[in-house]
């Protein structure tokens, strides 16, 4: 937790380095040439205002959105390169979504282990016993048979969680992960962000909880308009920003 | 009255029909062990080709669509049967319905998955496919399951009238069910083997029906 707030630009190599990324959804170009890069251990906050295309940004460091120019390298392998196992990479892309995706038609031992299954192709014992360590480690040893459906919001996104982190990732992303949530249900999904960045995952966070920012976070990026305007440890971004629409928003979310 | 008890209703006649009645429903039953399994699994190849990212594919199988929906499967099957000896290949009449009901039952079947897959939020594919599963994984683990689910009463409703379709395979000689009470019908002049035949229609699909119902109000809840 140590790790300076650029750290990324050290001599240890970034687990993801993006450069020159471009994306555009027919004529409008949400991001317009970013440069980013996250080390190894490191929690980055990515925020912004709605369609300054924090989303997209994330989105593209696995590919579901195909970028239009520019390099993505993850762990050191390019993302862009059209030799690229993109299926091999993003087993070590964790991916945790606003919406919680879980496969609504199976239990959440088994949305846990479907990837397990037949991406690592491990036997179904095995995928068993790794599915309810990764279950236990989100605090939901008592929900191994449970259905999405009978699952709290908190719940949900702590097996999504799980589903992640089974499959051992590098790096994690996270796009909103509790904007979906009931303010009640938020606490536990940070908890068990917490518990990760404590046992040293990499993770990437795109969300508006400041308070949990504040306390983990090691930098904070700052995107308007398609560009990353700002960025620096939390305790500069949220109290001292230097460029005028980081002040405006940061003094809008904080109300 | 009695007339037309005598002439729709007759016991003794039905009695005498039974047996050549029950060899139709025999062949009508085997028809649907074959015509049903053949036009699910045809539909399932449709809409998966609808999915492609070929769009000579895609154009392909929306042709193939129109057209058979389109088309009375009546007609096709006589096409089949009565129009292929021409190209110097002869259909045995089972073989004729089955093609047609393939042709026929896969663009119907075929429309119904695609909906079910339409239904399945973008979200599902992307969860699926950020855990690194191939996109074929993903179809055959996450979103198909979810899909057919969605469409387990239109499904149904379609395999009632596939096997309601089942009667125009007497057209050409098929001995199922219709075919052999219109045969009764025909020796003994009296009405009573078709409605013999229509009531073992009624017993076999009238339970099929009220389950469509029940299924599509626990859809709709």
């Amino acid at each position: 937790m140590t790790s300076g707030p650029l750290a990324a630009n050290g001599a240890e190599r970034p687990i993801l380095q993006v450069r020159g990324l471009v994306k555009r959804f027919g004529a409008l170009e949400v991001l317009k040439g970013i440069d980013f890069a996250v080390a190894p251990q490191e929690l980055v906050f990515v925020i912004g205002p709605s369609g300054s295309g924090k989303s997209t940004l994330l989105r593209c460091c696995n590919r579901l959105e195909e970028p239009d120019e520019g390099s993505i390298m993850v762990d050191g392998v390019e993302l862009t390169d059209p030799r690229c196992d993109i299926n091999a990479m993003r087993r070590r892309i964790g991916m945790v979504f606003q919406s919680f995706n879980l496969y609504p038609h199976l239990s959440a031992l088994r949305n846990v282990t479907l990837a397990l299954r037949k991406v690592l192709r491990k036997s179904r014992r095995e995928a068993d016993e790794i599915g309810r360590a990764a279950l236990a480690r989100v605090g939901l040893s008592d929900k191994v048979a449970a259905y999405p459906a009978e699952l709290s919001g908190g719940q949900q996104q702590r097996v999504a969680i799980a589903r992640a982190l089974s499959l051992e990732p590098k790096i994690m992303l996270f796009d909103e992960p509790t904007s979906a949530l009931d303010p009640e249900l938020v606490g536990s999904v940070l908890a068990t962000m917490r518990d990760m960045r404590e046992s040293g995952l990499t993770m990437v966070v795109v969300s508006h909880e400041m308070r949990f920012a504040r306390d983990a976070a090691d930098r904070v990026v700052f995107m308007d308009g398609g560009r990353i305007v700002e960025e620096g440890t939390p305790e500069k971004i949220f109290t001292a920003p230097e460029n005028p629409r980081a002040r405006a928003f940061v003094a809008e979310i904080a109300r | 009255m009695e007339a037309l008890a005598h002439q729709f209703f007759n016991l003794d006649i039905m009695r005498q029909a039974w047996p050549i009645i029950l060899q139709g429903f025999g062949m009508t039953l085997l028809l649907c062990l074959a015509v049903i399994p053949l036009g699910l699994a045809g539909g399932l190849l449709v809409a998966t080709a609808s999915l492609s990212k070929s769009r000579a594919l895609r154009w392909t199988v929306k042709g193939f669509n129109d057209v058979f929906r389109a088309l009375p499967p009546l007609v096709v099957l006589i096409l089949l049967y009565s129009g292929l000896p021409f190209a110097g290949i002869r259909l045995s009449p089972f073989a004729a319905v089955c093609l047609a009901f393939l042709l026929n039952n896969s663009s119907f079947y075929g429309e119904i998955y695609r909906a079910g897959i339409e239904s399945v939020g973008r979200g599902q594919w992307e969860a699926a496919r950020s855990t690194g599963l191939s996109a074929p994984h993903t179809f055959a683990y996450v979103i198909l399951p979810q899909a057919v689910r969605n469409v387990i009463p239109d499904l149904v409703s379609n395999t009632v009238e596939v096997v309601k379709l089942t009667s125009i395979a007497s057209v050409v000689s098929f001995t199922e069910l219709l075919y052999a009470a219109d045969m009764a019908r025909s020796v003994t002049f009296n009405t009573s083997p078709i409605v013999l035949a229509a009531l073992i229609y009624l017993v076999i699909l009238w339970p099929v029906v009220r389950l469509m119902s029940r299924l599509e109000h626990r859809v709709a809840a």
